[in-house]
C-alpha cells in the first residue's frame, strides 16, 4: 500500500494492509503536525507531492528494506493540502516475523522518504510563510 | 524539442504555474534547460544550490541529455513526512 491522499490518514488501515498471519510485529510510525517549529508558531502546513514520482520513491524504500531485513509487508502513506496541528502527514507500518526488523524497517523507511520522495511542505505562521527544505529543519 | 517542465514547491511560486513547456535544440542537456529557465525567472537562482531535477519521474544529472516529450521537474529540497 503506497499512496498520497488528500484526505485524512487512518492508521488503521496501515496495519490493516500489512497484517499477515505469519507476522508477530507490526511498527508503525506517524508524522504529525507540530505547534512550535524553530521558535515560531505554525498556523496551518500545507504539502504538496509529485505523486507519479513520489509512490514510484516510496516503492524503491520497500525494495531496499527487502534487501536488508526479512519483513512481511510494508505500507507508506503521505497525506497533502492544508493540515492542522495534530494531524498526521505522514504513516507507516512494516510488518515481519519479529519485532527488531519491524522496528528497524520502519525507522529506515521514514529516513529515507525525507531523503528521497518529493513531498514538499509549507509552514504557515502567524506572521508570514515558507517553504521548509532540510537545511532550515533542524531536526530533519 | 518540445520538454515538459513540472514546477513544484517554492520553484512552482517563482515560475508562477505547476508546468512550463520550453523549446529547446536537440541534443540538449538538463542544465541547458535549466540555464533557459533562469533568464527567464531569475527568482529561481535562489534555490540553484539545492535545486534538484528529474527526468522522466528519475533523478538525474546535469549532464543528461534530453529527448523531445521528455517529463522534467524541478525539486526543491524535499521534506515531507514531519520534523520528528
Amino acid at each position: 500500500m503506497f499512496e498520497i491522499t488528500d484526505q485524512p490518514i487512518c492508521p488503521e488501515t496501515l496495519v490493516t494492509a500489512v497484517s499477515r498471519s505469519s507476522s508477530g510485529a507490526i511498527a508503525t510510525f506517524l508524522g504529525v503536525v507540530r505547534e512550535q517549529t524553530r521558535g515560531r508558531r505554525v498556523l496551518h502546513l500545507e504539502y504538496e507531492a509529485y505523486g507519479e514520482m513520489a509512490i514510484p520513491k516510496m516503492r524503491e524504500i520497500a525494495d531496499e528494506i527487502r534487501g536488508k531485513w526479512e519483513v512481511a509487508e510494508i505500507a507508506i502513506v503521505h497525506r497533502v493540502g492544508r493540515l492542522e496541528i495534530g494531524e498526521a502527514s505522514v504513516a507507516i507500518a512494516v510488518s515481519a516475523p519479529h519485532r527488531h526488523q519491524a522496528l528497524a524497517a520502519c525507522a529506515y523507511a521514514i529516513d529515507r522518504l525525507k531523503e528521497t520522495v518529493p513531498v514538499w511542505k509549507k509552514e504557515v505562521w502567524t506572521d508570514g510563510e515558507e517553504w521548509v527544505g532540510p537545511a532550515s529543519c533542524e531536526h530533519a | 524539442m518540445r520538454v515538459r517542465v513540472r514546477c513544484f514547491a517554492a520553484a512552482r511560486e517563482i515560475v508562477g504555474a505547476g508546468e512550463l513547456i520550453v523549446e529547446l535544440p536537440e541534443g540538449s542537456t538538463l542544465n541547458q534547460l535549466l540555464e533557459q529557465i533562469r533568464g527567464r525567472f531569475p527568482k529561481l537562482d535562489r534555490l540553484s544550490g539545492s535545486l534538484l531535477l528529474s527526468v522522466n519521474r528519475e533523478y538525474a544529472p546535469g549532464e543528461r541529455k534530453l529527448a523531445a516529450e521528455d517529463e522534467v521537474a524541478l525539486i526543491p529540497p524535499v521534506s515531507g513526512g514531519a520534523d520528528v
